[in-house]
């Protein structure tokens, strides 16, 4: 086995292989299409949870605000699919055709201009990372550069949440409030609400996804990924040596930024709409606790524990309507006391010694009897 | 590619269809006794047999939302058991599936979907916040279901897959406003509400109304939803002096308001200043207390000490099915419409059909409601009255007014958009 | 702004807008006290402390109820007893989990994070399941809900007055428990050096259990006195969560002082601007202003200076 530079080892190829199955193969093949966007849908958190193993697991930076970012992607998203939906023919009825439904509803007369680069779908793609990713600059280098950490990052991280929860539902002549960006239906023309838009986007999520695991695991791999952990461990140490650490945790938090940007643009694209529930608190800490439950320090864990976790919720509150959220919260609870290293710790220490004397077995039987 | 591979599903539930219908075919005479069989009044593949039909109820029943939409929970379930016991729609018995939208709008967008794809509901009664319906319009559309809506709301939408049992803003709005100049020679309004787009849409019905009658609106005011402290607001108003305060404030921020209000001086009973609600039910006022609200007025189309027989049987059935101490308000009687409504045209129609439901809606009346009459106008809202109630420290809606005719629902109104 | 007000009004303005700010700093520093406790002192992220406030606000609703029934007489002082079941249920509670849950976590506080936000989602629960979804109405003695009328536009509101004499006992009550009683010693040497602590003899698991009750009880007692201003229904806690939060951290979470000196500041920055602008975008500004300053000054306000 190479180890050092390599940047996949044999038996993370096999684990990245089985994930890219279940996602490409086995979900598609044994659901059927409402499930299966379903399945999209908690895919895109997985982006987020992608994101906080790097910045939690391996940067020890535990954000509460992963949500103003996923948020912030599906909005810019939302916004060019709504100003593509809203064509004069469309809005006719309006007192003031060709602008976004909930801005006639508040007596706006025209387009304000910052939603005007919207039209762009060019400068959308950009804008779905570069403003979330510009905004965890902002606040990395404001609380970095001097030494927030820890809990406290936790708590302000959270308070951002809750002012732009709140902004965004106070000004809703320009974001369409409490209510979202609702009744999304083309991407280009192309109509996203059929099954096959469904199927197709379903791809593309899966897809992006595998790409963010792999630059995760880049990152992992490198020397940065290193320095992350040193940091994590002993902060002090990694400074003297010379290192800066603010821009290391700057870099590692607007990474998780922007791909938690990227899931806020897939969820948007698969669901429909974008509203801000998903950018206060509660989603936030959600996406934490998926992260938590697949096991903080390992990216295929923290997207096995996104599934888990909300397929759980759904078939719990399907299930059992009323007290669903028992079990919730016995599940997080569970998880924090028995399982702190989550799903992939179980795996790391229950099932990955047998399957690796499964393996070995296997190779010594093989060089044994070479004939067979 | 595999986004092109057949539905399996979709072949699995077609051979399904073709088995049971051979199988019906058999048994035809003896299920002629039940009328007509379920291939014939359901030609599009609704969960309907021959002896029940499945319908859908999507409220909040965890999260913050739960508080108010319990009672609707309540009333579609009195309703749809009603219904049952009189022989249920086309002689097949209503069946229905609860989900939980637990006051996150994508879930409610997600749960319709599974009732309208997988469960293939005849019609789903739910929905109470004006976001929730928004999340989940989009796929009553694409995939051609029926909501019934009970809440009153701001307008501004008429969706042929909704039916509005609520009453629109200006439905609510005018003729409150109309009453309080009328009878209390109001002058000046300080206009209130929560942060979202009900209040505030509604405030700007009523601040036009206001304007076109010459009045004036001393004051406009919103705070984020759940917000517990009004203090500040309140001083405001004192110092303003206005002839009536127009509060469309929701949620556990009801509770704060009326109590702050209370214990700062400002006795309701004395109506000066008067005020004037539209947001606050009997519902409610069991959460402020009905000695924090007391002297209170409401405009909306029911209250539950209405005095008519329909509703003395219904507010019985109600608390002999739910406690005795429970109330009712005007949400909950509108949730109660809802499945009364859809069999009303389920019958009219001859079909389960949602296109023979749509088109059978308009013109359907109902004699029995608990609010009296009510009738499905052609822009799917209702022909209902409008009321106005005075608080009791009881915790009940006195009527002190009521409109002579039925109000036109009007969901666009002229100039107000 | 002012145009059209006379001079005593603007002086009444001016003392009505200072006296609700005061109600405000009061209810922030009731909330933040118990979690000054918890987190401060302890580094226990309680995300279940609203869950807590509000198990008071049902106590208080439960004696109400009893009172009504079945003690007529003494409905008026009624409040007395609630408030301190209040801090014995939400104490008792508090220690349960401290058992149960927190103490395996102390060496993980960003854990107990998500372990007491599972526990909010069960109690909510478990309140609803209980007392039903809808909000109860907790009825008070009239003498609580009327006002004293100072001038015509002047009027104290008595559960104001109430709320802040509360206050004062209470952070009078926990800062002589923590800074003059043999406890408060105790509790404030586990923190900062808990195996030397335990080395010199204190039962380091009876204080943090003890810590964590009283902390809870606290928030119990808001809960109770919350009834008076706010609503009593399952979810009402989260309402609370960050202000809370951030009044703690604003202060600099390890001292008591700071945390009334950030209430008061909050609390009067936002009644301020409440006045001048619309509810929400003061609820926004005073947010951004107190992030903004945490950004320039982490450590909060008031706090010890440590070499890190």
């Amino acid at each position: 086995m190479r180890t050092g530079s390599s940047f996949l080892t044999r038996t993370e190829l096999v684990y990245f292989a089985i994930l890219a199955a279940v996602i490409f193969v086995v979900f598609p093949a044994s659901m059927d299409i409402f499930r299966l966007n379903l399945f999209g849908k908690y895919l895109t958190y997985a982006f987020v949870a992608v994101g906080l193993v790097l910045c939690w697991g391996y940067g020890g930076i535990l954000s509460l605000g992963q949500g103003v970012f996923f948020g912030l992607g599906g909005y810019c998203m939302a916004m060019f699919l709504k100003l593509e939906a809203s064509t004069p023919e469309a809005t006719a009825i309006q007192s003031t055709p060709g602008i976004p439904d909930f801005m006639d509803w508040n007596q706006l007369t025209a387009l304000p201009t910052w939603w005007e680069p919207f039209h762009s779908f060019p400068f959308t793609l950009i804008a779905v990372i570069a403003v979330p990713v510009f905004f965890a600059f902002v606040i990395g280098l404001a609380m970095f550069k001097r030494r927030v950490g820890g809990v406290y990052f936790a708590i302000i991280t959270q308070a951002i949440a809750a002012i732009l929860t709140i902004l965004i539902i106070g000004q809703q002549g320009y974001t369409g409030g409490v209510n979202g960006i609702t009744d999304l239906r083309t991407l280009l023309g192309w109509d996203i609400r059929t099954d096959s838009a469904k199927y197709i986007l379903y791809f593309v999520n899966g897809g992006l996804l595998m790409l963010c695991l792999l630059a995760a695991q880049f990152v992992r791999r490198s020397k940065l990924g290193r320095i992350l952990v040193a940091m994590r461990d002993q902060e002090d140490r990694v400074r003297f040596s010379g290192y800066d650490v603010a821009n290391f945790k700057i870099f590692v938090f607007c990474l998780g930024a922007a791909m938690a940007a990227v899931g806020g643009a897939m969820f948007t694209l698969q669901v429909g709409f974008m509203s801000p529930s998903f950018v206060g608190i509660v989603p936030s800490i959600e996406m934490v606790i998926f992260c938590a439950v697949g096991g903080r320090l390992s990216i295929l864990g923290a997207v096995y524990g996104t599934l888990l976790v909300n397929w759980a919720k759904t078939t719990f509150s399907e299930m059992f309507p009323e007290l669903w959220l028992f079990a919730m919260g016995a599940l997080f609870i569970g998880v924090v006391l028995a399982f702190p290293n989550g799903l992939a710790g179980l795996y790391n220490s229950y099932v990955a010694p047998y399957v690796k004397r499964l393996i070995s077995a296997r190779g010594a039987g093989r060089r044994m009897a070479p004939a067979e | 590619m595999s986004f092109e591979r057949p539905n399996l599903t979709r072949i699995g539930s077609a051979l399904r269809r073709t088995v049971l219908t051979g199988a019906t075919a058999l048994a035809a005479l003896s299920v002629a006794a039940h009328g007509s069989m379920a291939a014939d009044v359901n030609t599009t593949g609704l969960a309907v047999t021959d002896d029940t039909v499945t319908v859908g109820i999507l409220h909040s029943i965890t999260g913050t939302m739960a508080i108010s939409e319990t009672g609707s929970v309540q009333a579609e379930k009195l309703a749809i058991d009603q219904i049952n016991a009189m022989g249920g729609v086309l002689g097949r018995k209503i069946e229905f599936i609860q989900e939980d939208g637990a006051s996150d709008w994508p879930t409610f967008a997600e749960k319709a979907k599974k009732l309208l794809v997988n469960d293939k509901v005849a019609a789903v009664f739910g929905c109470w916040t004006s976001a929730s319906r928004k999340a989940v319009l989009p796929v009553f559309e694409q995939y051609n279901g029926m909501l019934y809506y009970p809440t009153f709301y701001e307008g501004l939408e008429e969706s042929p897959n909704v039916i509005y049992t609520g009453q629109e803003a200006t439905q609510q709005i005018i003729a409150g406003i109309d009453w309080v100049v009328r009878e209390k020679g109001a002058k000046t309004f300080y206009l209130l509400g929560s942060d979202y787009i009900w209040p505030r849409t509604s405030n700007k019905i009523a601040r036009k109304h206001i304007e076109k009658l010459g009045l004036k609106v001393v004051g406009e005011e919103y705070y984020p939803l759940g917000h517990t402290q009004f203090n500040s607001v309140i001083n405001k108003i004192k110092l303003k002096k206005p002839d009536v305060i127009y509060a469309i404030v929701v949620g556990g921020s009801n509770v704060a308001f009326y109590k702050q209000l209370k214990a700062a001086g400002i006795d309701m009973t004395k109506e000066k200043p008067l005020l004037l609600t539209i947001s606050v039910t009997e519902d409610e006022i069991r959460g402020i207390g009905g000695e924090n609200i007391e002297g209170a007025y409401a405009a909306m189309k029911y209250f539950q000490s209405l005095d008519n027989d329909n509703n003395a049987g219904f507010v019985k059935a109600f608390k002999d099915m739910w406690g005795q101490d429970i109330v009712i308000g005007d949400v909950t009687q509108a949730a109660y419409l809802g499945p009364w409504l859809w069999k009303a045209a389920v019958e009219k129609a001859g079909s389960f059909d949602i296109d023979k439901v749509r088109e059978a809606s308009p013109g359907i009346e109902l004699t029995t409601a608990p609010e009296g009459y009510v009738r499905i106008h052609e822009n799917h809202h209702l022909w209902s009255k409008t009321r106005i109630g005075r608080a009791g420290a009881d915790g009940q809606y006195e009527l002190v007014y009521e409109t002579k005719d039925l109000m036109e629902p009007d969901p666009f109104p002229e100039g107000y958009q | 702004m002012f145009d059209g007000y006379t001079l005593s009004e603007l002086g009444s303005i001016l003392a009505m807008q200072g006296f609700a700010g005061l109600i405000l700093f009061s209810v922030f520093v009731l909330m933040a006290l118990g979690l000054a406790i918890i987190f401060g002192q302890m580094g226990v992220i309680n995300m279940a402390h609203g869950e807590f406030m509000i198990l008071g606000a049902y106590v208080t609703y439960l004696c109400s109820h009893i009172f009504q029934n079945y003690l007529p007489g003494l409905f008026s002082i009624y409040f007395f007893v609630a408030m301190a079941l209040a801090f014995c249920a939400s104490g008792a509670l508090g220690m349960l989990c401290e058992w149960a849950l927190i103490r395996h976590l102390y060496k993980r506080p960003l854990d107990t994070l998500l372990a007491t936000w599972g526990l909010s989602l069960i109690l909510q629960q478990a309140y609803r399941t209980i007392f039903g979804a809808r909000e109860v109405g907790v009825s008070l003695p009239d003498w609580m809900m009327g006002s004293v009328p100072l001038t015509d536009l002047i009027e104290i509101p008595i559960n104001g007055l109430f709320v802040m004499a509360l206050t004062l006992i209470i952070t009078a009550a926990v800062g002589a428990m923590m800074y003059r009683s043999g406890w408060g010693k105790q509790v404030r040497a586990v923190m900062q050096n808990r195996v030397m602590a335990g080395a010199v003899g204190i039962n380091t698991e009876r204080t943090d259990r003890l810590t964590f009750g009283i902390g809870c009880g606290v928030a119990g007692i808001a809960g109770a006195a919350f009834t008076m201003i706010g609503s009593t229904g399952p979810t009402a806690g989260q309402l609370y969560i960050v202000d809370t939060f951030l009044v703690v951290v604003f202060g600099g979470a390890a001292s008591l002082l700071g945390t009334i000196a950030s209430a008061f500041s909050i609390s009067q920055a936002q009644s301020a601007m409440e006045f001048f602008l619309s509810g929400s975008m003061a609820k926004v500004l005073t947010l951004l202003t107190v992030v903004g300053i945490l950004m320039l000054r982490p450590q909060g306000l008031f706090t010890l200076k440590v070499r890190k």
